[in-house]
């Protein structure tokens, strides 16, 4: 691992995931072998990789949904295993894992995103009902609000989910296969949204793809590191324009009007 | 109208309307988290746990009870082992339990097998009503305290995980409540038809609700409308009231699906 090759000059930024060494492995099958990686604030950070490559398990222990074998992880400058504050950490599953005949309306779904710990025991507020009606209307879906999940199309599905995920207004996006199963041009403008987040918001991006030209297309032809299977495509934003410490949701729908 | 003056009776409505609460509201998240058939291995593991307590001479319903927590926390560990085969662990904790049920009620002499396969809602006494009715507030209690966080553990266990919520905690919990729910209603509606009343309001609901509110509340209107009407038809007509109940809540299913149709068409 020649990873302190690429240390990165960041400047005022901090770091926002870090691995050291992580292995996995499921079956005496080697997953992933000895991943090191830095993920610094306001980074766009594609993960690439076919099939098994092993993407999904570094994904779900990041987000602490596994335990690597060896090696740790550090999110935000803590140990994974000690961290706390997972709601600055929006995260959008891959679509497929979810049931369509599901009873539950967008808002439902929307509004789910913020049921921490947090709100453990706690009502929802004014305040919360009025941050989803802004996440919905951000995210173009406010006239979807009272619909059932599953009649939604793929994209629009996928909106709701990252709805759910801005809801709190996270400093740390992981998306997983977001552009898989929807059509071509629904993928673009879905894109097109995130790279825009991107440019104008304090949010660092973790997306794992398969799909190489859209990624590439933002990120860059070659990857910053490679790692077995896995490419790690980097883009830094330093354009924070004027959105630094403004709500997300509020911004967002200033602009688009 | 001498059949509701008879105290057998208003114990049996009062016991049903309490069971049509809780045992649908729990069924509607079994189901929505692809475990609908653990009710049915939680009643057969339970019938075994009631044989035990006839045997030993200890309140039949609370070893029962203590058989359910005991398999529900067995399919857990054999879920995991058998991670992509979930449901090959309801079949051999089910098994089991029918096997040691079985063998229990050989041992014991002048066992009334039939009332708890089938259900004896009209020897319901008073203790057994303490105990419906303590299951209820137990159960409604932690729904209540927890909707959103059930809501999000049902909907997306990972996206629950990811929230920094105590996914291992609900799970027991929902374990539990699910456990002393069935063990409270064998005696309603028999160990064989327990599944019916967790599994078919869910399966109704889910067919019209377009909401998780809507989900909820369409799921015990069900509940009741079954047991309550399913228990005066029963009375009136001198039918089983566990068969009754069961027959009612798939005629219920069929109008509900009919009605879907419909509406689409």
């Amino acid at each position: 691992m020649n990873n302190n090759e690429f240390i990165q000059q960041a400047g005022c930024h901090r770091e926002i995931i870090r691995l050291d060494g992580v292995s996995f492995s499921f079956d005496s099958q080697v997953i992933l072998s000895d991943v090191s990686f830095k993920i610094m604030e306001r980074d766009f950070v594609g993960l690439i990789g076919s099939n098994g490559a092993g993407k999904t398990t570094l994904l779900r222990m990041i987000v602490g949904l596994t335990r690597p074998q060896s090696g740790s992880i550090t999110l935000f400058g803590t140990p994974a295993d000690q961290f706390k504050d997972w709601n600055q950490i929006g995260y959008v599953p891959q679509r497929n894992n979810f049931n369509p005949l599901f009873p539950a309306t967008v808002r439902e779904v929307v509004l789910s995103g913020m049921y921490g710990r947090k709100k453990m025991f706690r009502r929802l507020s004014k305040e919360d009902i009025n941050r989803c009606e802004d996440a919905l209307g951000a995210m173009k879906i406010a006239d979807l609000g009272d619909k059932k999940i599953g009649a939604l199309s793929g994209g629009q599905q996928q909106r709701v989910f990252l709805a759910r995920a801005l809801i709190n207004n996270p400093k740390l996006l992981i998306l997983d296969e977001p552009l898989s199963g929807i059509d071509i041009e629904t993928q673009e403008s879905f894109f097109q949204m995130i790279k825009h987040m991107h440019q104008r918001h304090n949010i660092t991006f973790l997306m794992v793809s398969h799909d190489m030209e859209m990624v590439r297309s933002y990120l860059g032809e070659e990857p910053k590191e490679r790692c077995g299977k896995l490419s790690f495509y980097v883009r830094h934003s330093h354009d924070l324009e004027n959105c630094e410490g403004t709500d997300l949701l509020h911004s967002i729908r200033k602009e688009g009007q | 109208m001498d059949l509701l003056s008879a105290e057998f009776f208003q114990r049996a409505l009062i016991g049903g309307a309490l069971i049509a609460v809780t045992a649908p509201l729990m069924g509607l998240f079994l189901v929505l988290r692809r475990l609908a058939m653990i009710g049915d291995t939680l009643a057969h593991v339970s019938i075994a746990g009631v044989a035990l307590g006839f045997l030993i001479n200890v309140y039949p319903v609370a070893v029962g009870l203590l058989f359910a927590i005991l398999a529900s926390f067995a399919i857990e560990i054999l879920r995991r082992t058998y991670r992509s085969y979930a449901e090959l662990s309801i079949a051999i904790i089910m098994s089991g339990g029918v096997a040691l049920a079985s063998l229990l009620f050989t041992m014991g002499k002048n066992l009334n097998i039939t009332s708890y396969l089938f259900g004896s809602i009209y020897t319901l006494d008073r203790t057994d009503l303490i105990v419906i009715a303590g299951v209820t507030v137990i159960v409604l209690t932690m729904v209540l305290l927890h909707k959103k966080e059930l809501f999000l553990l049902t909907f997306d266990e990972d996206a629950a995980a990811v929230s920094g919520l105590p996914v291992r905690y609900f799970n027991i919990m929902l374990s539990i409540l699910t456990a002393l729910v069935i063990s409270a209603s064998i005696k309603i509606v028999g160990a064989l038809l327990v599944s019916a009343l967790l599994t078919i309001p869910a399966a109704c609901s889910l067919t019209l609700s377009r909401s998780f509110k809507q989900a909820v509340v369409l799921v015990v209107i069900i509940g009741e409308v079954a047991v309550l009407a399913g228990l005066w038809v029963a009375g009136v007509a001198n039918l089983a009231p566990g068969g009754t109940i069961v027959m009612l809540l798939i005629v219920i299913l069929a109008v509900s699906v009919s009605v879907k149709r419909i509406l689409r068409a």
